[in-house]
């Protein structure tokens, strides 16, 4: 005789559960961990950014004989003065917005980041960054490897993602972080009145605290459940920010728009992940054309990082904000037969923010292809890297989160570019 | 009189199909297909039956589409989209539709970028041709891994590499001996076959050379006009390639230099060699495992080893591989149910199959799908989707409750009608809802918290108004719990 279904619940099994400390007051714990309030902002520019049509060494012979469709003339790029080698360098014509922060000493510019063995892959690369573990990129991502150095209860809502899948860079072991892509929208739904909802969602909360031991990925599911529960009304106060400027009505503008708003409204929350894709020009990338596809790309970020710049300067928000880009690798040196460019290797880094000594590190790539070129690599096809992309990583975690660089990824990474 | 449930046929469903309503259910038995053995035959044994589900579309008793000015899935993509749900929700094939759904992840293409080249009209025939409506005979991606669902892997990666578009998405197109594109050589070896850090970087430059010339060409003229294949002998690469693994039966790691016009032999050599590769059959045989049997324990990896032989030893067949894993003891192994985190296509169809889709268009499961993080024919790039634990952020989670609300909400009077006659008490209707449903079974202090939601708020009655409520109130928090992501 089959059994009914309920029958096999009500006999069911016992569940282990264990305790979810939820805070009695979740902004006074996070006022207690943030007392710093240092706010940090990772822009992850998906694709693999041509790093050598972002920041142009204009007068480099074999920069423009080396891309004789894509090489940005002279007179186009906006100059921004020399590297310590005596490089000239300009920015994209389009970058406009971070020519004016760029003059006025607030973005820090690191020419040729990467590792050696440079990665082409785009997964096996984002996880190398992610991570900060060229050798084994997996598990939990650096800042996810700072998230579990908070002391317990870690807020849940100390980091946020504004993408719809939690970055592995943001993943930790003991915190889940809530991916928020759009405040207005994050809200439970319920099918009937109000007064039933409040019933509903008191039984969801109590289904999603079942952490079974014995059945982690079912620990895990409910988990982020727990974590949408616990920071809903937090976010809903988000929703109703009125920004001091208008931003750019695309996705990277909105969601820096969000991260301004958390920030103003004191929301708690202390790392923040947004980023823009497109970056992997591998055909019709089209430098030069006005509203070509990397005009267009370059746009995006100058006008959001613009907005989001002025926004936060106008509340006095700057100060404490720290924006960090980073791509998975930069391109080939070489332009392709489609007007575009191949995977490559070093890329560059920028660090933006109102505490942010501004200025031109590293040196630029020698782009003669010739054996005794240490700067190149692959045959002289690729940049190779001056500096680790994880001393930029140790900086911040040193000077800005306050934390041990040294236990976080692994090993002694300090000494990188002086941008803090 | 509470439901006869058959729980091995349910795990058989979800895992080979998407599920299964009550009347499936039913079917099967009043088929005599109760064994696992014959239920599992039936379902490997598609061909025998029509492939007709389209023609359901529109057809009272089946779940809606929205149409606006007419219905194109052809050249409109929201309305392939809603057609691809449409063949989820009711087909009659769910194992074939099921392997498109693997390969469309495996092969990751993305209607944006085509659409950006070659206008929407285009790429949406791109993806969703079918060959027998269409006036030139067009077959588009979706349906090429309906044909190849099962079949022969070397053939499907051939038939993937002339794939318009595939060839619009990987550079194809500009894949010329003057300046060879290494897109597609790339995640041939990386993502379709062997695996990252299986290869060199001088193995993407002699790949990217050896499918110089693999073009498009529209002939032909008015609307049976359409992308296809066509190599370009004048733009291939006539010399030797050298590769750091073997090509030939022999060992030798050198395609030797052909003329322009026999050239695109290249090609199907290197694809024979990659297909064929010792590291293809256990990659292959680990995702099909993950997406059959259990993603979430450590791999079985004799079973793995079995799978990948089928593989080898059946000339690179697929169906031998799937057979291994779904006739397994590990499959039917209950210790193996719900060790899978459901997709969100998965998800959303099957609680259309459990709750009932009357007056639901599959139309407004889009976008709650693209909050889940899985807009059915974007994926996010050609690695493909990020599964098991990173379907679950805490946004994509909220997603999917909020979709249960949605759900629940639209068939609020439907679960009325049905819950009539089980309510005698609201441990009755909790009772009833986990008849309906398939999630495992609660801890009984989830089971508390359903009960407890079912009582509140009133004195029970049993009347109309409390009933839909209730029903449609449980529903939602089961279909919305931890427990239901998982098949």
């Amino acid at each position: 005789m089959a059994i009914t279904r309920r029958e096999f619940v009500k006999n069911g099994v016992a569940a282990f559960t264990v305790g979810f400390a939820a805070p009695a007051f979740i902004s006074d714990l996070a006022v207690a961990q943030g007392q710093s309030r240092r706010n940090l902002v990772v822009l992850y520019l998906s694709g693999g950014n041509d790093a050598l049509s972002t920041l142009i060494p204009y007068r480099d012979a074999n920069y423009i004989a080396r891309r004789p469709t894509q090489a940005v003339p002279a007179a186009n790029v906006l100059q921004i003065g020399s590297d310590s080698a005596g490089n000239a360098l300009g920015l994209h014509p389009r970058l406009t917005g971070l020519r004016t922060i760029f003059n006025a000493g607030r973005l820090a510019i690191v020419q040729r980041t990467g590792y050696p063995n440079s990665s082409r892959s785009h997964f096996q690369g984002t996880d190398i960054w992610a991570t900060a573990d060229p050798a084994s990129p997996q598990g939990a991502g650096w800042l996810g490897r700072y998230l579990d150095t908070l002391p317990s209860p870690v807020d849940p809502l100390t980091a946020w993602s504004t993408v719809r899948e939690t970055p592995r860079t943001l993943l930790a072991r003991t915190v889940g972080v809530p991916s928020i892509p759009n405040a207005q929208q994050y809200a439970f739904a319920s099918p009937n009145t109000p007064a039933d909802a409040q019933f509903a969602r008191q039984s969801a909360t109590r289904i999603s605290s079942h952490l079974p031991v014995d059945r982690p990925h079912l620990a895990f599911v409910n988990s982020t459940a727990q974590a949408a529960f616990a920071t809903l009304d937090r976010v809903v106060q988000v929703a109703g920010y009125a920004s001091t400027v208008v931003y750019p009505n695309n996705g990277l503008g909105q969601a820096l728009r969000t991260v301004a708003g958390a920030l103003a409204s004191g929301v708690g929350t202390r790392v923040f992940w947004v980023q823009t894709g497109g970056f992997d020009t591998h055909a019709g990338q089209n430098t030069n054309a006005a509203n070509g596809t990397y005009a267009t790309l370059m746009a995006t970020i100058d006008g959001a990082l613009l907005a989001f710049h002025d926004d936060l300067r106008n509340q006095g928000l700057l100060n404490d904000t720290l924006v960090l880009q980073f791509s998975e690798f930069g391109r080939r040196i070489s332009e392709n037969g489609s007007s575009g460019t191949d995977h490559g290797a070093a890329g560059l880094m920028m660090i933006l923010g109102g505490s942010v000594r501004g200025g031109l590190f590293g040196t630029a790539a020698d782009l003669r292809v010739a054996p005794d070129n240490p700067t190149l690599e692959n045959s002289g096809n690729d940049v190779r890297h001056e500096t680790d992309f994880r001393s930029v990583y140790a900086t911040v975690i040193d000077r800005w989160l306050g934390a041990d660089s040294s236990a976080i990824l692994g090993g002694n990474f300090r000494g990188g570019p002086a941008f803090l | 009189m509470a439901r006869q449930r058959e729980p091995e046929l349910e795990h058989l469903l979800r895992r080979a199909g998407f599920g299964a309503t009550e009347e499936e259910i039913d079917g099967y038995v009043r088929l005599g297909l109760l064994g696992f053995t014959s239920a599992a035959a039936r379902l490997f044994n598609y061909q025998s039956i029509p492939d007709d589900v389209d023609s359901f579309i529109g057809m009272p008793g089946s779940v809606g589409v929205t149409a606006r000015s007419g219905f194109f899935p052809t050249s409109i993509i929201n309305d392939a989209r809603q057609r691809w749900l449409f063949r989820m929700v009711h087909s009659k094939r769910p194992l074939q539709e099921k392997m498109a759904l693997f390969w469309h992840n495996h092969f990751a293409t993305a209607y944006q970028k085509i659409a950006g080249d070659a206008g929407p009209t285009e790429a949406t025939r791109m993806l969703a041709a079918k060959p027998s409506e269409d006036p030139g005979g067009a077959r588009g991606q979706i349906e090429l891994f309906r044909e190849y669902a099962l079949g022969n892997f070397r053939d499907l990666l051939i038939a993937v590499a002339q794939d318009p578009a595939m060839l619009y998405w990987l550079d194809g197109r500009s894949n010329v001996r003057a300046r060879p594109q290494e897109n597609f050589a790339r995640e041939l070896m990386e993502l379709f076959t062997m695996g990252v850090g299986t290869f060199a970087e001088s193995d993407v430059y002699a790949g990217a050379r050896v499918f110089t010339g693999w073009n498009l060409a529209r002939p032909g003229a008015g609307a049976a006009q359409h992308f296809q294949f066509n190599y370009n002998a004048g733009q291939h690469d006539t010399a030797a390639k050298e590769f750091t693994f073997p090509i030939y039966a022999g060992g030798s790691k050198t395609i030797p230099a052909r003329s322009g016009s026999a050239g695109m032999q290249d090609g199907i050599d290197l694809i024979n060699a990659v297909a064929f590769h010792p590291l293809t059959g256990p990659r292959l045989a680990r995702k099909l495992y993950a997406y059959f049997v259990n993603e979430v324990d450590p791999p079985d990896a004799g079973l793995i080893g079995q799978v990948s032989s089928a593989y080898y030893s059946s000339g690179g067949q697929i169906e031998p591989m799937v057979r291994r894993l779904l006739l397994s003891s590990q499959f039917r192994d209950p210790a193996n149910y719900y060790k899978r985190y459901s997709w969100p296509v998965e998800f959303v169809v099957r609680s259309l199959k459990e709750v009932g889709w009357n007056g639901f268009s599959v139309n407004d499961a889009l976008t709650p799908l693209v909050n889940m993080g899985q807009q059915l024919l974007e994926p996010p790039d050609v690695n493909g989707w990020e599964l098991g634990p990173g379907w679950f952020s805490s946004g994509a989670m909220l997603a999917r409750m909020n979709f249960a609300a949605q759900l629940a909400t639209n068939q609020k009077f439907n679960l009325r009608d049905a819950f009539r006659g089980h309510v005698d008490s609201a441990e009755t209707v909790v009772g009833h809802a986990l008849d309906r449903l398939t999630p495992p079974a609660y801890s009984s202090g989830s089971y508390a918290a359903l009960v407890d939601y079912a009582s509140a708020g009133g004195p029970w009655t049993g009347s109309d108004t409390q009933i839909a409520t209730k029903a449609s109130g449980v529903v939602h928090l089961i279909v919305g719990s931890g427990d239901y992501q998982f098949v």
